[in-house]
């Protein structure tokens, strides 16, 4: 029985020290995904787990380690083994989150290795039915001159919205009230229900309402139009260039990862990106996938170390932190 | 109306395909399950489906998962009047008396009660839903910020009507729960506060560590206490189903149970956590033996069933027809839509009126499916009681640490756990009751958040709470049933009937 036993246990060590990166993955990969089940994160997370799974022969598994406007989930991540059996999905809250908490347990540029760029999902400048407001310069000329009135609704500290609004305010020179609500959900309920006046926020969640009509919208962030709404203008041609962004997402891994298995995550990354279901579930969510040359490793860590230098300034005026 | 018949039809013809039938068995069956295990809850349950139902049409998924949903409701009561372990806020309502009844050795009507209370109020909501949704779901939307701080005023006072010690006490209760609510980051600054430098605690402590913590945690170190209820919790049972008289008492508090339920269930945020602690209080102030409650009556099992039931039913409303989730369980429908490729909102109604119709329909199926699975297993969950306590409380330990672990997969959440077990078992002995705390702990951040949001949106102008009709409707109402409690006749007699109950 003992003999048994070390001879399995053998068989086990074996095994594992034989898990190297050319017959990587001999097992099942876990995608953490920082935030609750059911939230746009989550369905990208999701589609493309499903698709890279297939590339990669093994299942990829999510979990929703959610918590701390996703650093929960990163610092889990930063601690785990970098065997490429774990992989993560997080949006722009890995640039943000490194102004916004003074003391999170994990250096955002040190602790992960970088897989690559997976989708930006746009904003969308959006009010409630009845505001007077018909297009973005109306709406920037009704704000400035209702600044004791007007309230701008956002989803939280950290969140998209409230990082869109802190751009447009920037932009336009002006400092609003701003409401913070538990989520994109109850911020849209009072917008609908006219309790509060405008708010940015993205597609993912206001698309289905712009197109209902249910709310006004100006302006989309996104570069150009949207195919999914082509009659919004861009911020740009409202007059506001400097209100271009997106909620970008990237695959990491922790840092450590050998580069033959980020190579190899980071082309199944590239496969899901142009998989039909992904593009299709994408665009339903009024967003696409990145370009190829964006699904690498150099492209995100570009990226991540330029929007980390993008959006300290604003919060540090700002004045708000999340600790 | 020709046009709901019309519709109804169309519903019906999705959900009674035997394929969808199969499905929803499959939801209500596993959303039993779960409810019965303490900790696992539907919210878990639907996020571990997402990736399966993924290979399948959007209806039969969606009938899948709504069927988890609310046979979560039916599942979760049973756990709490057999072990005194609410699996969700509203249960925690239904095991003050239900938990009473089990240990008289009526745990059976108990189950039964619930049951079919929980029937009637699923099949009202349900039609209720289907002619209502959209004019209702407009309606919800006039409740600003003010008029929900006046609904958790309300709620608060509630929760102190329906406790049954003393006044002081109740209050007292309400107010730590108040507090342990407050823990986590601020919503307005994002300043920590009470999180003593624990990343974990800025997302507020996790509910079910509580309720399962101060109610079922709690109960097993005071049956641990004497000798003699380590044998079996009950030894005679004395019926299993309801008698005639049983079936009367239950009918009114149902019907009233479930009209409570299906208004509040409609609000998003809170509402059907709220229409199970108020239905309970309705109860017991109309009662002509309200000393009976608290003692296992039967209306207190039934009327809060209901509202819970029903408040499932309604809360799709603003889901389906809004695109605004109503709770936690309502975002995951939503996900499970996106990633279906259909995107949530006020179109969904208009564009896939076979998943609209489909899902309200297959409801009615749903909770027929789940009397029929329900009522025989009584005997079974019963027959659970007589095992001797040393082997069943093991389990009820593990599978309590193993639900709450899985919510979140983080280990932090067992350790309050512990802490609000110990804490629970030492309020008991002081002799303070945990639901008033726990509702304290629900409605007061919900409270504090939209006193403030008010006050924003107003300038700082308090006159908002009263300028508003329907929040001065609410207010009006919380001093009134407020004044009834601190009535002196009444409270007095409150004392006189509990002092020999402080165990």
């Amino acid at each position: 029985m003992k003999k048994l036993l070390g001879a399995a246990l053998g068989a086990l060590l074996i095994g594992a020290g034989a898990a190297s990166a050319q017959d990587y993955p001999t097992r099942q990969i876990t995608m953490v995904i920082p935030f609750a089940a059911g939230g746009p994160t989550d369905t990208v997370g999701r589609l493309l787990a499903e698709s890279m799974g297939r590339t990669l022969g093994q299942q990829v598994l999510v979990e929703n380690v959610a918590g701390a406007g996703g650093t929960v989930g990163a610092a889990r991540v930063a601690t785990s083994p970098p065997d490429g059996y774990t992989i993560f999905l997080y949006h722009i809250g890995m640039a943000t989150t490194a102004t916004l908490y003074r003391n999170l347990p994990y250096d955002p540029l040190t602790a992960f290795s970088y897989i690559g760029l997976a989708t930006e999902v746009p904003m969308t400048i959006i009010a409630r039915p009845d505001f007077p407001a018909e297009t973005l310069p109306e709406l920037i000329d009704y704000v400035k001159a209702n600044t004791a009135t007007v309230t701008y609704a956002n989803a939280g500290i950290g969140a998209a919205s409230h990082l869109c609004g802190m751009l447009f305010m920037d932009a336009i020179d002006t400092q609003l009230t701003t409401v913070p609500y538990q989520g994109t959900g109850p911020a849209m309920t009072d917008l609908l229900g006219g309790q509060v006046d405008f708010m940015c926020d993205q597609t993912t969640n206001t698309t289905s309402q712009i197109q209902a009509g249910t709310v006004k919208a100006y302006a989309t962030t996104s570069p150009e139009r949207l195919e999914a709404l082509p009659d919004l203008p861009t911020a740009a041609e409202g007059g506001l260039p400097e209100l271009t962004f997106g909620v970008w997402h990237g695959l990491y891994a922790a840092a450590g990862t050998p580069e033959p298995i980020i190579n190899e995550l980071s082309d199944a990354l590239k496969v899901a990106l142009q998989d039909p279901t992904v593009i299709e579930r994408f665009a339903a969510l009024a967003t696409t996938p990145s370009s190829q040359e964006d699904a690498t490793p150099a492209a995100l860590e570009a990226k991540l170390v330029s929007e980390i230098e993008l959006w300290r300034p604003l919060i540090v005026a700002a004045g708000q932190f999340a600790d | 109306m020709t046009e709901l018949v019309a519709n109804l039809g169309l519903g019906l013809s999705v959900a009674f395909t035997w394929y969808n039938v199969l499905f929803c068995f499959a939801g209500v069956l596993l959303g039993t399950l779960v409810g019965v295990l303490p900790g696992i809850g539907p919210t878990a349950t639907i996020a571990l489906l997402l990736p399966v139902t993924l290979n399948y049409d959007p209806s039969s998924a969606l009938i899948m998962l709504a069927g988890v949903y609310y046979g979560a409701q039916y599942g979760g009561s049973t756990t709490a009047i057999l072990l005194n372990l609410p699996g969700e806020s509203s249960s925690a309502v239904t095991a003050i008396d239900g938990y009473r009844m089990g240990r008289l050795g009526r745990a059976g009507p108990a189950l039964a009660a619930a049951a079919l209370s929980s029937f009637f109020a699923g099949t009202v909501a349900t039609f209720l839903l289907a002619v209502f949704a959209p004019p209702l779901a407009v309606a919800a939307l006039r409740f600003g910020p003010a008029d929900y701080f006046s609904l958790m005023v309300l709620g608060l006072v509630c929760a102190i009507a329906l406790a049954h010690g003393s006044v002081l006490k109740a209050v007292g209760m309400v107010l730590v729960g108040l507090l342990f609510g407050l823990v986590g980051a601020d919503l307005f600054s994002g300043m920590q506060r009470f999180t003593f430098g624990q990343i974990e605690l800025a997302d507020k402590i996790n509910f079910v560590s509580v309720a399962i913590g101060i109610f079922g945690i709690a109960e097993i170190l005071r049956n641990l206490e004497n000798e003699k209820a380590r044998e079996a919790m009950v030894t005679k049972i004395t019926n299993l189903f309801p008698s005639k008289d049983d079936l009367k008492r239950i009918v009114a508090p149902a019907i009233r149970g479930t009209a409570l339920g299906s208004v509040l269930g409609v609000l998003p945020g809170g509402g059907a956590i709220l229409a199970a602690f108020a239905s309970y209080t309705v109860e017991k102030r109309i009662s002509k033996t309200p000393e009976i409650f608290g003692q296992g009556a039967i209306e207190g099992v039934a009327a809060p069933e209901a509202a819970n039931n029903a408040g499932a039913q309604t809360s799709f409303i603003p889901t389906l027809t809004l695109g605004i989730p109503a709770n936690p369980v309502m975002a995951l429908m939503l996900g499970a839509m996106l990633i279906q490729g259909i995107v949530p909102g006020p179109r969904v109604m208009t564009n896939e009126p076979e998943l609209f119709w489909g899902v309200i329909a297959s409801m009615w199926i749903g909770n027929g499916l789940l009397v029929l699975l329900n009522l025989p297993l009584i005997g079974l969950w019963v027959r659970l009681l007589t095992i001797p306590y040393y082997m069943l409380f093991p389990a009820i330990l593990c599978f309590a640490c193993i639900g709450i672990y899985a919510i979140n997969s983080n280990a932090f959440d067992l350790y309050e756990l512990t802490l609000f077990g110990v804490l629970g078992y030492v309020l008991v002995r002081l002799g303070c009751e945990p639901a008033p705390l726990l509702l304290g702990f629900v409605l007061g951040p919900l409270m504090e958040e939209n006193l403030r949001r008010a006050l924003i949106i107003s300038r700082g102008d308090p006159m908002v709470f009263v300028s508003r009709p329907i929040s001065l409707g609410l207010l009006i109402t919380a001093l009134l049933v407020l004044i009834i409690v601190l009535l002196p006749g009444i409270a007095r007699r409150r004392e006189a009937v509990f002092q020999e109950d402080g165990d």
